[in-house]
C-alpha cells in the first residue's frame, strides 16, 4: 500500500512544510516585536504530520486542531495571511480578531477550529464524523493532537465513541515527547500510543512523524478506511518540536541541547528535500524556486497583518448568540 | 369544549418526534433512551420509529458525548442529549462551557451549535444529592447558552419546539415533581418564543416570579392568601436565559413588591440576578425590598423528613407573600 507518492505530491508537500516553517518563523519574529500577544505555540519541526495527513483531505473534512495547531490550520488550506491577521488581533484574521493563536476557524475550509483546552478536538471529530455517517455523505474527521492528550479522558471516551459506531475519524496523535515539559515517559507508564488503538478496537499504526512520506503513506490508508466506511484509525506520529512550548519561554532543564541537535538532524523539511533530489528528478533549483514563492508570500501575509485594521470594538457582543430561538 | 389533556413528559416526547420526523439531522443521544425509551419515558416509542443513528444509547461518558455533539453540530447535524439526570452534565461542563458555548462566537458566527441538552431536575422523590440538582444559574452565567424551564405540559411542548428549530444551544430542564402533571397541550405544532414569560394568574398586590414546580406550588400559596385578601401576580419566567424582565417589571408597576421563588440555590441564583435587574431598571416601583424563597443552600439529603427540609414550599411561598404584604 505505502506507494511513493508522484514527485509533484511531493513536492506539494514540501511546499505545505515550507510555508508552515516559514510563516512560524515569522510569527515568532512578530511576537519577539511584540506584534503579537498571549501564547504563541509554534509547530516547528512537526511539519510533516499536518502535510502528509492534510493532503488526504478534502475541503468538506473536518479537522479539529489543538493549541498547538498553526500547521493544521496551514495545510487545510487557510492562507497564511489570514492566519498571521489573526495572530495580529486584525479583523481580517481568519477569526476575525476573537480567537488569536488558539481559537483558528475556517470553516468553509474544513478547518473546524483549534482549542486551547487539550482534549475536545478529539470529541469534535468523533462527532463530525458522527454527522457524516447519520448524513451518509463520505466524509471524514480528523483530529491532531499531542501526547499530552493521551492521558484525558476525552482520548478514551473519544476513540471509544468512534470505535463502537464505526465513526469515519482519524486520530492523529503527535507524539512529540513532551506536554508543555512534562516528558510522556514520565506521564504514562505505557508510552506506545498506537498500541492503545487495539484497546478500542481500531487499528493503530506508529510512523515516523518526521518523515512525511511515511505520515503521508499511512494517513492515507487511514483516511480511505474512514471514507469507504470501515471505522476509526489511530495514528501515531513520533515527532519532536524544535523551539520552546510557547514563544516567549526559556525552552531549558526539561530537555538537553543535545537532544534539540539530534532532532534538528532529523528536520523533515531537509529530509524530504534530499530524497527529492536524490531520487526524483527535482532539483536544487526546483526546490530554491519553491522557497521563493513561499518567502514573497508570507512577506504578504506579514505586510497584509500588518496593515489590516483592527475590529470595531461596537461588534464585541455580536453572534454569541446565533438567533432563532 | 375543553382540549386534549397529556402529560408534561407526553408534551415534550410530542415535540421532539414532530421534530424529528420533519428534520432528518436531528438526533439524540443518551443512557437507556434506546429500546429502553428513557428512564423517563423521553423516547418511548422512537427506537422503532427512528433507530440508530437518529437515536443510540451511549456507554457511561457524558463529557464524551456532549464534546462529540459540539462536532457534531459543527458539522451539519442537530445533536439532542438526553441526560436522564442532569446532574450528570457537570460531567461535560468544559465541553459545554468552553466548547458548545463559546463556538457560534469564535467563529465569527460562522459555526451553528443547535445543541438541545435536556434532563430532569429538582428535589423530591429520595434521589439524593446525585439525582436531584439543578444547577441552572450556572448555565445562565455563561454567554451563548439558552435555559428553558417549563413548568406546564404546554410549555413543555412549545419550549421543545421552540429550541428544536433555533439555532443556539439550550438547556431544557424538566423538574421530576411535573412530569406526570396533567394539562391541555394542542395536538398541532406550535412554539414558545424563548424570553416571553407567562401571567399564571393575576394579581395586585404581590408579584410572585416563580421559577419551574415554583409556578403550581406560588398558584396553590395564592389561592389560599387570596382568601386573606391578598392578590397575588404569578408570572412564569419559562425561559431563564433569555429572561423577559419587561414582563416582571410591568406587574412590578402595579403590585410594587416582588418575590421571586425558586427551588435551586440562593447564592448568585436567578432570584439574586432578577433582584439586581429590577434595582437598576425598576427602583422606583419598589415598595418593600425584593424577597427571595431558596432552597436550602446544602446538598440534597435522601431521608423523606431532612429532604423536605431543603425544598420550598406552597406554605413557604405564602408566608413569604404575607411578610412582603405587610411591608
Amino acid at each position: 500500500m505505502s506507494m511513493t507518492p508522484s514527485a509533484a505530491v511531493q513536492l506539494d508537500l514540501y511546499r505545505t512544510m515550507l510555508r508552515i516553517r516559514r510563516c512560524e518563523e515569522q510569527l515568532a519574529r512578530s511576537y519577539a516585536a511584540g506584534k503579537i500577544t498571549g501564547a504563541c505555540h509554534t509547530y516547528v519541526g512537526q511539519e510533516a504530520v499536518a502535510a502528509g495527513v492534510c493532503a488526504h483531505l478534502r475541503d468538506d473534512d473536518a479537522v479539529f486542531s489543538t493549541h498547538r495547531g498553526h500547521g493544521h490550520a496551514l495545510a487545510k488550506g487557510v492562507p497564511p495571511r489570514a492566519l498571521m491577521a489573526e495572530l495580529f488581533g486584525k479583523a481580517t484574521g481568519c477569526s476575525g480578531g476573537r480567537g488569536g493563536s488558539m481559537h483558528l476557524f475556517a470553516p468553509e475550509l474544513g478547518m473546524m477550529g483549534t482549542s486551547g483546552i487539550v482534549g475536545p478536538c478529539i470529541l469534535q471529530a468523533a462527532g463530525a464524523g458522527y454527522s457524516f455517517q447519520l448524513l451518509e455523505t463520505n466524509q471524514v474527521g480528523v483530529a491532531f493532537f499531542g501526547d499530552g492528550a493521551v492521558g484525558n479522558g476525552a482520548f478514551h471516551e473519544g476513540l471509544n465513541l468512534a470505535a463502537i459506531w464505526d465513526l469515519p475519524v482519524l486520530f492523529v496523535c503527535e507524539n512529540n515527547m513532551y506536554a508543555t515539559e512534562v516528558p510522556f515517559d514520565y506521564a504514562a507508564r505505557n508510552t506506545d500510543v498506537a498500541g492503545r488503538a487495539d484497546g478500542y478496537g481500531m487499528p493503530g499504526e506508529c510512523v515516523d512523524g518526521n518523515d512525511v512520506l511515511a505520515v503521508h503513506a499511512a494517513a492515507g490508508e487511514a483516511v480511505e478506511r474512514a471514507r469507504s466506511g470501515a471505522g476509526p484509525s489511530l495514528l501515531e506520529c513520533r515527532t519532536y518540536r524544535t523551539r520552546p512550548h510557547a514563544e516567549g519561554m526559556g525552552d531549558g532543564g526539561y530537555r538537553s541541547r543535545e537532544e534539540i541537535d539530534r532532532w534538528r538532524q532529523r528536520d523533515p523539511i531537509p529530509l524530504l528535500a534530499h530524497s527529492l533530489v536524490d531520487e526524483s528528478p527535482t532539483s536544487a533549483d526546483d526546490l530554491e524556486a519553491i522557497a521563493a514563492e513561499v518567502d514573497a508570500e508570507i512577506e504578504e501575509a506579514a505586510a497584509f497583518a500588518e496593515s489590516s485594521p483592527w475590529p470595531d470594538p461596537a461588534t464585541v457582543g455580536d453572534h454569541v448568540y446565533g438567533g432563532g430561538s | 369544549m375543553a382540549g386534549r389533556e397529556i402529560t408534561y413528559t407526553e408534551a415534550a416526547r410530542e415535540a421532539l418526534t414532530a421534530a424529528m420526523e420533519r428534520d432528518p439531522t436531528i438526533f439524540v443521544l443518551g443512557e437507556g433512551i434506546g429500546e429502553r425509551g428513557g428512564n423517563f419515558n423521553t423516547t418511548a416509542g422512537l427506537y422503532d420509529r427512528f433507530g440508530p443513528p437518529r437515536l443510540r444509547d451511549t456507554p457511561i461518558c457524558e463529557r464524551g458525548f456532549v464534546g462529540l455533539c459540539a462536532g457534531a453540530a459543527m458539522t451539519g447535524t442537530r445533536p439532542v442529549v438526553d441526560f436522564m439526570f442532569v446532574d450528570f452534565l457537570l460531567d461535560a461542563a468544559g465541553e459545554l462551557t468552553n466548547q458548545i458555548a463559546k463556538i457560534q462566537y469564535m467563529s465569527g458566527g460562522r459555526l451553528r451549535m443547535p445543541v438541545l441538552l435536556r434532563g430532569c431536575v429538582g428535589i423530591g422523590g429520595g434521589h439524593a444529592t446525585h439525582h436531584s440538582g439543578s444547577y441552572y444559574p450556572l448555565f445562565v452565567n455563561v454567554p451563548g447558552l439558552r435555559v428553558a424551564v417549563p413548568a406546564s405540559p404546554y410549555d413543555a411542548k412549545g419550549l421543545m419546539a421552540a429550541a428544536l428549530s433555533g439555532g443556539d444551544p439550550v438547556i431544557y430542564l424538566e423538574h421530576k415533581s411535573l412530569l406526570g402533571l396533567r394539562g391541555e397541550v394542542p395536538e398541532e405544532d406550535f412554539e414558545v418564543p424563548f424570553g416571553q414569560a407567562r401571567i399564571c394568574r393575576e394579581g395586585t398586590d404581590v408579584t410572585v416570579v416563580a421559577i419551574g414546580p415554583m409556578v403550581p406550588r406560588s398558584l396553590q400559596a395564592a389561592d389560599t392568601v387570596a382568601a386573606e385578601g391578598i392578590s397575588v401576580e404569578v408570572i412564569d419566567p419559562r425561559t431563564l436565559a433569555p429572561l423577559d424582565l419587561e414582563t416582571i417589571l410591568a406587574s412590578l408597576r402595579k403590585t410594587g413588591k416582588l418575590l421571586v421563588a425558586d427551588e435551586s440555590f440562593g447564592p448568585c441564583g436567578v432570584g439574586a440576578e432578577i433582584a439586581a435587574r429590577v434595582m437598576e431598571h425598576g427602583f422606583d416601583d419598589l415598595g418593600a425590598p425584593v424577597r427571595r424563597l431558596n432552597g436550602a443552600h446544602a446538598p440534597t439529603p435522601y431521608s423523606a423528613p431532612l429532604e423536605a427540609a431543603v425544598a420550598p414550599t406552597a406554605d413557604h411561598v405564602a408566608d413569604a407573600v404575607r411578610a412582603l404584604a405587610e411591608e
